[in-house]
């Protein structure tokens, strides 16, 4: 994704110069075009041409989501319950000081950075090693990638439904295994100390694959020499992944991690699913599942619209560099 | 290690990753088919005195207006958002003024907005604001309309609208990567911007509204939180919110039909992949 906001992005200025000498070379060609006011018209002319096409659009998405925002911004500052309107007379930030001093807060947010870190981390990693395995010229590539990728195309009510049966405690597939090997059986789901382990674990399983594509893309981005200038120079295999190819993946490396921490900030519907409620397993309660129960289960509003910001903040804080970075680099 | 015996690894470990993605859903699909899914290992296939469909049947009664939900509501709001997206490309595409990069990256922003930063205000503004069920209650008199699709609709402008970013992104860089030769001999000749577009990007446009619609429709099908949130449990629950209510009750896990039930909600999605793998993967990629 983030390829193309880079492209998108930084190829926007030079667009614009290329096509204004266009603009401009026919408008010196063309004599009627100058009487018509010349360039600057066909600028605002061009502007209002394109408004009709951008503007409804921008005008949706801009209400909902920085409309809406504001709008949840406004509610945090307030301290409103169930259904009560808002008294906006009296602004403040004690939601947010509240949610300092709430230890069901403090846990959720540590659960969400395990989860943001973990998660990210491990799809990366399982990622990028299922990349190379494919990348080395093997035959049904393609049925491979597909098998690979099935698990991401899945609804995460899906998916939950099938670690819920895999983690079971009598007969569930995890336990079999872990009986036939001595571990004993668990409650995966259950058990506060390893719940949030089990379902970053699940997925892991369907995300990984998402990883892998963005790192087969990467890796296809490399020109053949520089495997073959390692491999003269004596690289082992391991050496030359290590010391060529892997710093290259960097961009590869950056975009996939800003999109699974965001699919991570937004597990809210796996852990709905698994638990079938507002509240999820023990242990596993995070930032998402917290603020969704607050306001429509405790009615919390205020509260709740307090969390949402904090989540949107965390979101920004990994997006908001990243985007500059490129943007930078696209203007450079 | 010789060359073959390196080969020969390499095959082993990726058929075992393929073990490992696909038995999950193996597993599911056996279970669905058994009469006591606790009798039996697992992964093992349904004995032919085990073997059942009546679970398949059972969520598939339990999940019909689900499905219909959730086509009526993944369709337009698939098509909707991409054709929006398309637009709003086209005219960031084609504009010349300063502003142009600071506004598509506020549709940029857009895609990784924590959906709980915006559900307060969302669902109090369908509940309080605009109550399309009761403005258009002139509409479920009408045969075959019901009350219940005005919450449809209500789900499908906000799903529209959260789509719009992600697809402008992907129309907006298809766009850039257009030869712009056509637009400029079209724009000389005093076509005018609905012409151009009309005649011009949108033929051309075919392939990334395929990638587009792929991947939109998995989204909006996938859901559940809007669907949770803005509709809750009523008649016109999507799949994904009939899912997450099949087959808990004390008495019995009901794990058959729950991967009965899985399987029937993600059939769609999966068919979708399977056929447009290759556009799934590049709407993935990018």
């Amino acid at each position: 994704m983030f390829d193309r906001i880079h492209d998108a992005v930084g190829t926007g200025k030079g667009d614009d110069e290329q096509r204004v000498d266009a603009r401009t070379d026919g408008g010196t060609a063309t004599v009627s075009d100058e009487d018509d006011g010349g360039f600057f018209d066909s600028v605002s002319r061009d502007f209002l041409g394109s408004l009709p096409f951008w503007l409804p659009p921008f005008v949706l998405m801009g209400f909902f989501v920085y409309g809406a925002i504001g709008w949840n911004f406004a509610l945090s500052l307030v301290n409103v319950q169930q259904f009560n309107d808002p008294n906006y007379a009296q602004l403040d930030f004690e939601q947010y000081a509240r949610a300092f001093g709430d230890p069901t807060f403090i846990q959720a947010a540590q659960n969400t950075a395990v989860l943001l870190v973990a998660f990210t981390l491990a799809c990366l990693v399982a990622g990028l090693l299922v990349a190379i395995l494919i990348d080395r010229h093997i035959r049904f590539e393609n049925t491979f990638r597909t098998v690979y990728l099935l698990p991401f195309s899945l609804s995460f009510v899906v998916t939950a439904q099938f670690w819920l049966w895999l983690y079971n405690y009598q007969s569930g597939l995890v336990n079999v295994v872990t009986q036939a090997v001595g571990l004993g059986r668990y409650q995966w789901i259950s058990n506060p100390q390893l719940a949030l382990g089990a379902v970053v674990f699940a997925l892991i399983w369907q995300f990984s694959g998402y990883a892998m594509v963005v790192y087969l893309a990467g890796l296809r981005a490399i020109p053949d020499e520089h495997y073959e200038a390692a491999r003269v120079d004596g690289a082992s295999t391991l050496k030359m992944y290590w010391r060529v190819i892997v710093p290259q993946l960097k961009g590869a490396t950056i975009s996939a991690s800003v999109v699974l921490m965001v699919f991570a900030l937004k597990a809210f519907d796996f852990l709905y699913a698994l638990a079938g409620s507002y509240f999820p397993p023990n242990g596993t309660d995070i930032l998402a599942t917290m603020m969704v129960r607050q306001a429509f289960s405790a009615g919390q509003r205020s509260y709740a619209a307090a969390i949402g910001i904090m989540l949107f903040l965390l979101a920004l804080a990994v997006i908001a560099p990243y985007l500059t970075y490129q943007y930078r680099r696209g203007e450079l | 290690m010789n060359y073959d015996a390196r080969r020969l690894g390499l095959y082993g470990v990726l058929g075992a990753l393929v073990v490992f993605y696909l038995v999950p859903l193996e597993i599911g699909l056996v279970t669905s088919l058994k009469a006591n899914p606790l009798a039996t290992l697992p992964f093992a296939p349904p004995t032919p005195e085990g073997f059942t469909l009546s679970e398949w049947t059972r969520a598939f009664g339990a999940l019909q207006s689900g499905l219909v939900n959730s086509l009526l509501l993944a369709v337009p709001a698939t098509i909707f958002s991409a054709l929006l997206g398309s637009m709003a490309a086209y005219g960031l595409t084609s504009l010349d003024w300063r502003g142009q990069v600071g506004l598509f990256t506020l549709f940029l922003a857009g895609i990784f907005i924590p959906y709980q930063a915006v559900l307060l205000p969302v669902s109090r503004f369908w509940a309080v604001y605009a109550p399309l069920e009761e403005w258009l209650s002139v509409l479920w008199l009408l045969p075959v309309l019901e009350e219940y699709h005005g919450e449809l609709l209500t789900l499908v402008i906000t799903h529209v609208a959260y789509g719009i970013p992600i697809c402008t992104l992907l129309f907006r860089s298809y766009y850039k990567e257009l030869s712009t030769e056509m637009v400029e001999a079209a724009k000389l000749d005093g076509a005018t911007a609905y012409t151009i577009y009309r005649r011009v990007i949108l033929p051309l446009s075919v392939p990334m509204f395929a990638v587009t619609l792929i991947y939109q429709f998995t989204q909006v099908w996938n859901d559940l939180l809007f669907a949770l949130i803005i509709m809750g449990p009523g008649e016109g629950a999507p799949v994904t919110v009939g899912l997450t209510n099949l087959g808990s009750s004390l008495s019995d896990p009901g794990f058959a039909v729950k991967m009965a039930g899985a399987f029937i909600a993600a059939l769609p999605t999966m068919i979708v992949y399977v056929v447009f793998g290759e556009q799934f993967a590049e709407g993935v990629a990018t």
